[in-house]
């Protein structure tokens, strides 16, 4: 199947600053998120979490929780019927060994992190529930716990699971890396730390759960993946056909709401009261609950030739995958696969591998395993600049792959890869440079580039579908299960319709997210909505667009060819032509038994698995390339690092809708400024120290400067009209990029994330001891 | 219980309360005020902020009967989709809500604070917001669209 598109001279709304149909809601408050949906008699649900890291349940006794006034239900593991959850990708068409991860739905035995979910309560009101939940009486023996990655690796370490701790190994194997060293007059080694980070979207994980009139468990929940509709029934041991799943507008994702959530609670609870049931975690629960962003230990020894061409790449990737694996392995493939960045290398060698500890677990966050390793090989790339004495830009630009080349795993680069052109441009959009803002102060800048893929692991087969509608009255229907996590998801779909019909966004209505009611679209994840729906919804939208069309000329009496559609008319193309009205098609339509709608499936192009061995093959669809570049101030006597400047450059194929692209620039900026100086979720031997936003710190808006963005359209993505994937790659370049600065104003590399005033002060202190 | 009564929004609100509730709770889920969102419940994100007697405060932190007598303002008392306030409008147009969920409690803080500082600075723009967490947008069009409608409002006062 080839990608929709095609260039149309000119546009008539994409591209364009349209305000999106969703804002309208959002600014006057009228949009119901999960929590703001109640139901007649709805019961309060709560979970019961454990408080040790690891331990074994020698008694769970529910009998006092039970006794307190206006409690319906009380649950454990033994009420579960299926008391297990795969973690595997929904579509996944392809049985790959190491991609197989369980969890438990409640925790039966033992626990292994703490805050894994025991019991579940259900009561007349918050409050009963809450007692309730203290009075759940826990008997715990605590077991050895394994806290730190490397020590888990260690056959000696108490093992997690009966098959030991290592959940998942991936390598590449490219040319031969001893030669290359030879080969190199420059060798930088070092080892990068980045820290277990919490999506801290500000909607907690939430929904509210009821039994509808065909006896269909119905969830109505903040997710990003209605597909676990599946996973509910799994649990309950009920046909796929008897859980639905819809995700209203939800209020923020970044891949904390990719994994089952409440879903499974709520779908438990609705089944054993058949009452409505509402679920909302506290901050702090959300904060204790699955799943976060995987610390990684990055071992990287770059060699390099005195000319400033890269020679060889030896990397050791270790991804703590906390308590349970969900989807480490998949994350760990992602990031062997980015570790080498967007550079040509002879001879490289990669090794990741994924392990278990009593940690909190870890999973999907924006940027999947890539924006780990881009801290490491751009710290690496400025380290080696600087070993070479050259231009940190002058030699990227020396080793950077053009379209056509092929990454260390294989892949050829089959589109637009403007590497130096969004480098080049990112940079110089700095402007000239500050003076300190007073003595003790230095100035910095620093620069990374990435690439970063969207859009599904290509043996996945993925696919999504959509259907676009004539109505009777003239105005347009979008179905389609598409979750809208805050990107602008539905938006960019009305927009490519309105596109090609020719009708106002005002007049096209859009209905998402439903798993019974829309056509399943696949998740919100992996930079692929606009990608994959869009192609889809603009497939169908064609192939309305196509009947549309005849049944105008027919009406028109004139060749097809002739016939535009704008504005809700089709008319004759020329001066004072005749026109007909898309109220007056659709009834013509009726009348002569055509179609006022379109279904259409969009399907990825697939490929073979990878070879394990080797690790050669071609893993994603495609990839999105992009620069930023910062200006930073330190404080000599704090170690406070302030962001005064940040400029993006990205090739996005095709913006949809200006405003979008650059909202998902400037806030994935702002997560790279938390991620590079403000973000960690402190565990100590297994216990969360920073349950709030209090003491987990996200960037205020006056931690963040203005973003000066600018965008590259190269009409060379996998999208509608050659739009690539942006939600992901935003926030990929910002952290090595401060660093970067950070090295440029006071001759430090932080080889640790977040540069917190301390870690810094410290680090500069220890450089002048020396 | 004890029964009080303020204005929400302009209007009469009258409602039977614990002494302990706040007027979070009490807003959205006895007086249906939904669009007054919950993110922490600790005064950490600002997603609850309302208007009580012209001040921005984080509803999660005041307890209900502190409402008695006064009156509440939530991003409903703004003006509604057929008379939007400027803030509104320009948040639509520069595009400065994604998910959504923070704008409710962004934009009292900033109507407060527009109220009382119509010729405010950039700088002062953000740090007016500066408890209002955003996870989505990095504030950028926020601000644009604060400095926006705050042109805006000036252009409207009466000239002296």
């Amino acid at each position: 199947m080839s990608k929709p598109g095609g260039h149309p001279p000119r546009f008539r709304i994409v591209g364009e600053r349209a305000p999106r149909p969703d804002a309208r809601d959002k600014v006057h408050g009228l949009l119901r998120y999960a929590d703001d949906f109640a139901l007649v008699g709805m019961l309060h649900a709560k979970v019961v979490r454990a408080t040790r890291p690891s331990a074994r349940l020698v008694k769970v006794d529910t009998r006092r929780a039970e006794a307190v006034p206006g409690v319906r239900c009380v649950m454990t593991a033994h009420d579960v019927p299926n008391n297990v959850l795969f973690s595997d990708v929904p579509g996944q068409t392809t049985a790959v060994g190491p991609l197989r991860a369980r969890t438990q739905v409640l925790a039966d035995d033992v626990v292994r992190y703490l805050g894994e979910a025991v019991a579940l309560v259900a009561a007349d009101t918050e409050e009963a529930a809450e007692a309730a939940v203290r009075l759940v009486a826990i008997e715990y023996e605590d077991l050895p716990g394994v806290f730190d990655p490397e020590a888990a690796l260690s056959p000696d370490a108490p093992q997690i699971e009966p098959t030991g701790n290592v959940i998942s190994r991936w390598k590449i194997r490219k040319g031969d890396v001893e030669t290359g060293f030879r080969e190199a007059d420059v060798v930088v080694e070092e080892t990068y730390r980045t820290p277990l980070v919490d999506h801290a979207f500000i909607e907690p994980e939430a929904g509210v759960g009821w039994l509808d009139e065909n006896g269909v468990i119905t969830l109505r929940v903040a997710t990003q993946v209605i597909e676990h509709f599946r996973d509910v029934a799994n649990v309950l041991g009920l046909p796929h056909s008897k859980v639905r799943i819809i995700a209203p507008y939800i209020g923020g994702g970044f891949g904390g709401k990719e994994d089952v959530t409440v879903e499974v609670f709520l779908g438990l609870l609705v089944w054993k009261t058949t009452r409505p049931v509402r679920l909302c975690y506290s901050r702090e629960e959300s904060i204790l609950s699955p799943t976060k962003r995987h610390p990684f230990i990055m071992k990287y020894k770059h060699g390099a030739k005195r000319d400033g061409t890269l020679a060889a790449l030896e990397v050791e990737l270790i991804s703590d995958a906390g308590g349970y694996a969900y989807l480490s392995p998949l994350t760990l493939l992602y990031g062997i696969v980015h570790a080498a960045g967007p550079y040509r290398i002879p001879h490289v060698k990669i090794d990741g591998v994924s392990v278990l500890t009593n940690n909190p677990p870890t999973s999907a966050f924006r940027g999947f395993g890539s924006a780990q390793p881009a801290f490491a090989y751009e710290s690496q790339m400025d380290a080696l600049a600087r070993a070479l004495g050259m231009d940190p830009l002058a030699f990227r630009e020396r080793n950077f792959l053009h379209k056509g080349e092929r990454l260390a795993s294989g892949q050829e680069l089959e589109t637009a890869v403007l590497l130096a052109e969004t480098t080049r441009r990112a940079w110089s959009a700095l402007g000239p440079k500050r003076q300190p803002s007073g003595p003790g102060k230095r100035i910095g800048r620093g620069l990374a580039s990435a690439l970063t893929a969207y859009g599904r692991i290509v043996w996945l087969h993925d696919w999504s579908s959509a259907w676009v509608e004539l109505q009777m009255d003239g105005t347009v229907l979008i179905r389609t299960g598409v979750p809208d996590i805050g990107g602008g998801q539905a938006a960019s779909l009305v927009q490519i319709t309105s596109e090609l019909l020719g009708v106002a966004q005002e007049e096209i209505a859009v209905h998402i997210g439903d798993s019974a009611l829309t056509p399943l679209a696949g998740t919100t994840t992996a930079t692929r909505q606009l990608y994959m729906s869009g192609s889809a919804v603009h497939k169908a939208a064609s192939e309305l667009r196509a009947t549309l069309v005849a049944q105008a000329a027919e009406l028109l009496n004139v060749a097809p060819e002739l016939v535009e559609l704008a504005d809700g008319i089709a008319s004759v193309s020329g001066p004072a032509g005749k026109q007909v009205s898309f109220k007056e098609l659709a009834a013509a339509c009726a009348r002569s038994h055509r179609p006022r709608s379109s279904f259409a499936i969009y399907q990825a192009p697939a490929g073979q698995v990878m070879d394990f061995e080797t690790g050669q093959g071609k893993v994603f669809p495609d990839f999105t390339f992009g620069a930023q570049a910062v200006e930073v101030e330190v404080d000599e006597d704090t170690g406070e690092v302030e962001v005064l400047r940040l400029a993006a450059c990205y090739d996005v194929g095709q913006a949809i809708n200006r405003n979008s692209v650059e909202g998902q620039i400037e806030g994935g900026a702002a997560m790279g400024i938390g991620y590079a100086l403000l973000e960690e979720d402190k565990v100590a031997a297994g216990i969360t120290v920073t349950p709030n936003l209090m003491t987990y710190l996200i960037p205020t808006a006056l931690d963040v400067p203005d973003v000066t963005t600018v965008i590259l359209e190269s009409g060379e993505g996998m999208g509608p009209w050659g739009a690539r994937g942006i939600g992901e790659p935003a926030m990929v370049p910002t952290a090595p990029a401060i660093a970067n600065a950070v090295f440029d104003a006071v001759g430090v590399r932080m080889t640790r994330l977040p540069i917190t005033p301390e870690r810094l002060w410290r680090a500069m202190h220890a450089a002048k001891v020396d | 219980m004890r029964t009080i009564e303020f204005t929400l929004n302009g209007e009469r609100a009258r409602v039977s309360v614990e002494p302990h509730e706040t007027l979070l709770g009490v807003l959205r889920q006895k007086l249906a005020a939904t669009e007054v969102k919950s993110g922490c419940e600790r005064g950490d994100c600002g997603a609850c902020a309302v208007v009580l007697n012209g001040k921005a405060i984080n509803s999660c932190l005041a307890l209900a009967v502190q409402a008695a007598g006064r009156s509440v303002v939530t991003v409903r008392g703004l003006g509604g989709a057929d008379h939007p306030h400027p803030l509104q409008t320009a948040f639509i147009e520069l595009g400065a809500a994604q998910c959504g969920i923070c704008i409710p409690g962004m934009l009292v803080s900033l109507y407060a604070f527009l109220e009382a500082q119509p010729r405010a600075t950039r700088q002062e723009v953000r740090e007016a917001i500066g408890g209002n967490l955003c996870r989505c947008t990095g504030y950028h069009k926020i601000v644009d669209a604060a400095e926006a409608a705050a042109r805006h409002l000036v252009s409207l006062e009466p000239r002296s």
